[in-house]
């Protein structure tokens, strides 16, 4: 039990992860699998976003003053040498890469939606259904006769 | 070298980052270019420019060693690296020569397929995704393979949509594409995550040498390598993840049905390749098992039913897709192997597949645009019609089945030789079955064209009406290739040998600039 909370995070991923799974492959809704795949997408953002923190860390900014009684000189701003305090402060931050990876991976989840949306639109304009099940009907009597439209 | 002094300066300085880079930028002003003709120029020159760029690469990697390219200037593991050698340059190659062809391929196709406003981003989305796989082939940072992937991806999903002005299945296939290789394309992201948890870098050297630190035993690591084969085994269509394949190339656009079939699931494979043999290490037990029971495997099981359904398929490309699978189940068989010889016939089976697969679509391209024809009833006369495009369809045709004198007989010959060296003598018995289902797919075809009679029209036979010559060239380049490379099989089959003991060599741990320590933070500057 105590596992579970230890590793919240990651439970909380797992659960996202398989709902979105099972949405994508037990639904034939087009809009609902596009729905469920985005759920799919987002918890691997959490996964990443949740392992980039570091216990007791502080947000990756490089911190102007007060940090452990170390201060840079009082005119000086970020242009000044850090004093050795400063210098001799171990600052713990948490890491900030993940969240980068994982802007870029929201833009591309974005990206993929928005397509798939579009594919969803013509494919209502064309067939008449966003039903996976009538759609691959429609389509295998049409391989079988090998009629194209 | 005097072949290099060829080559300008900025290609052996540059070169690994400007054939991304280029076909990127020039995607963004040819979707806004109004004129169709002025976006299928820039495409041929960007396509040429690539093809030079990347033969440039390749001799450069065959002379001095492979190439380390650090993206911006900042040093990797920190930085982006691309990194070149002789397991992915001749992969460049292959795409960008693929690419040029099917360019040239494209002015009348595009023309007849595509609406006349949609032809300039139609041709800019076909430069995004040859950037995305140029990307994912060159660069050596795991997680800039995701997204050159997903580039590639997307795009790709956009062209295969365009293919419903001809035809309407091209939607629906499109969107199962683009499920499935959403799903694909993530699990190999968590892999990539899982591996960054244990690593703490991104840069595919650095990650090869913490991993042999680490050792076999870790979970973490093992759940990465099982997440990273699903998704790309999605990607390259391993057998039973390969339902989107069939439907995403039978309703393309013909010009970019023959692109995809030659090149999009090599890059996918090479992928694999690079992770399962030189980040991660093949001679730890869950890989060497893995490589063994699930690719080999797999790859059986492909070949068979792969090979079987072709046979029962009324639509010519829906035949050559499922050939496809047959073929990608050639090339897992050889890796599945492990032995340099074995990996010399995958990835020479690689080439020589985008070869042929590339010039049987460019081909059935051609029967559309002449007469309509999409089924293979459809085939009669042929051989009197059309009698140039068929006969280049038939050598590639043959190619396919493995007939001696063609570049399918040398990866077959090796991979059989590969096997025998294993003593995996029924894995040759598959291979000698499958050739002859692909005799039954191939010969229903040729036998079609050739021996039946012309078809006719108010009782008069069809005249003959071939192919434009912006569609024979680029056929009868591919299908001389497949017959050249047949008999003077050196050039390949040492590239391929070249790539395999790159495989064979094991972790690749040479990062650039050496071992990198996590600088203090200090402040300042």
């Amino acid at each position: 039990m105590t596992a579970i909370f230890e590793h919240f995070n990651f439970v909380v991923v797992i659960v996202l992860m398989m709902t979105g799974l099972f949405v994508v492959f037990a639904t034939q809704n087009m809009i609902k699998k596009l729905v469920g795949l985005s759920v799919f997408q987002t918890s691997v953002f959490l996964l990443y976003i949740s392992l980039s923190k570091v216990s007791g860390g502080q947000p990756p900014i490089i911190a102007k003053k007060d940090l452990h009684g170390a201060s840079y000189p009082a005119d000086g701003g970020y242009d000044a040498a850090p004093d050795s305090a400063y210098q001799a402060a171990e600052v713990l931050y948490s890491n900030p890469l993940p969240h980068v990876l994982i802007l870029t991976a929201i833009v591309v989840g974005v990206a993929t939606l928005a397509i798939g949306l579009a594919l969803v639109v013509r494919v209502r304009e064309v067939y008449g259904t966003i039903e996976d099940d009538e759609i691959n009907k429609i389509d295998y009597n049409e391989n079988l006769e090998g009629v194209a439209r | 070298m005097q072949i290099m002094s060829l080559f300008p300066e900025w290609i052996l300085s540059h070169g690994a980052a400007s054939i991304v880079v280029v076909p990127l930028l020039l995607a963004v002003i040819t979707a806004l270019n109004p004129s169709a003709k002025l976006a299928w120029a820039t495409v041929l020159g960007v396509t040429a420019l690539c093809v030079f760029t990347a033969l440039g690469l390749l001799l450069q990697v065959m002379s001095y060693g492979p190439i380390h390219y650090n993206m911006g200037g900042w040093a990797p593991p920190l930085g982006i690296g691309y990194y070149i050698d002789g397991l992915n340059a001749p992969l460049l190659l292959l795409i960008s020569v693929v690419a040029f062809l099917c360019t040239l391929y494209a002015l009348p196709s595009v023309i007849a397929e595509v609406e006349p406003k949609k032809r300039g981003p139609f041709y800019a989305a076909f430069l995004i995704s040859l950037a995305g796989l140029l990307g994912m082939v060159t660069t050596a940072d795991a997680f800039n393979v995701f997204v050159f992937l997903e580039v590639s991806s997307i795009s790709t999903y956009v062209l295969v949509a365009m293919g419903a002005s001809r035809d309407r299945r091209a939607l629906s296939s499109s969107f199962n594409y683009l499920i499935m290789g959403s799903i694909g394309a993530t699990f190999f992201v968590i892999g990539i995550g899982f591996l960054y948890m244990q690593t703490g870098t991104l840069n595919m050297m650095d990650m090869a040498r913490l991993l042999q630190e680490i050792g076999p035993g870790d979970r973490v690591v093992q759940l990465a390598f099982a997440f990273i084969v699903i998704g790309l085994g999605l990607k390259l269509a391993m057998f039973p993840l390969h339902m989107w394949l069939p439907g995403a190339y039978a309703y393309a656009p013909s010009f970019f049905t023959a692109f995809l079939a030659a090149t999009a699931t090599k890059a996918a494979l090479y992928l694999l390749l690079r992770f399962t043999f030189t980040v991660f290490d093949p001679s730890w037990d869950y890989i060497a098992t893995a490589v063994m029971i699930l690719l080999a495997g797999m790859g059986i099981a492909g070949m068979v039913a792969a090979s079987l359904q072709a046979i029962f398929q009324n639509d010519i490309r829906r035949v050559l897709a499922y050939s496809s699978v047959a073929q990608v189940g050639y090339m897992l068989l050889g890796i599945g192997m492990a032995t340099t010889l074995g990996l010399t016939a995958g990835y020479l089976h690689m080439i020589n597949h985008a070869i042929m697969k590339g010039a049987l679509f460019i081909a059935v391209g051609a029967f559309w645009y002449r007469f309509g024809i999409t089924q293979v009833s459809d085939m009669r006369g042929l051989g009197k019609t059309m009698p140039w495009t068929m006969a280049g369809f038939t050598i590639a045709g043959i190619s396919l089945i493995g007939v001696p004198g063609t570049v399918g007989f040398v990866s077959k010959l090796i991979l059989v030789e590969a096997a025998a060296e294993n003593g995996w003598w029924w894995a040759i018995g598959v291979i000698v079955a499958t050739s002859i289902l692909a005799i039954i797919y191939v010969g229903r075809m040729i036998e079609k064209a050739y021996f039946k009679p012309v078809p006719q029209i108010n009782d008069r036979p069809v005249l003959r009406n071939e192919a434009p010559l912006a569609m024979l060239i680029p056929l009868w380049v591919l299908a001389l290739a497949s017959l050249v490379f047949g008999i003077q099989t050196e050039w390949l089959t040492s590239m391929a040998e070249a790539a395999a003991q790159v495989l064979s060599a094991g972790p690749n741990t040479d990062v650039p600039g050496g071992a990198y320590v996590l600088p203090k933070v200090t402040g300042g500057h």
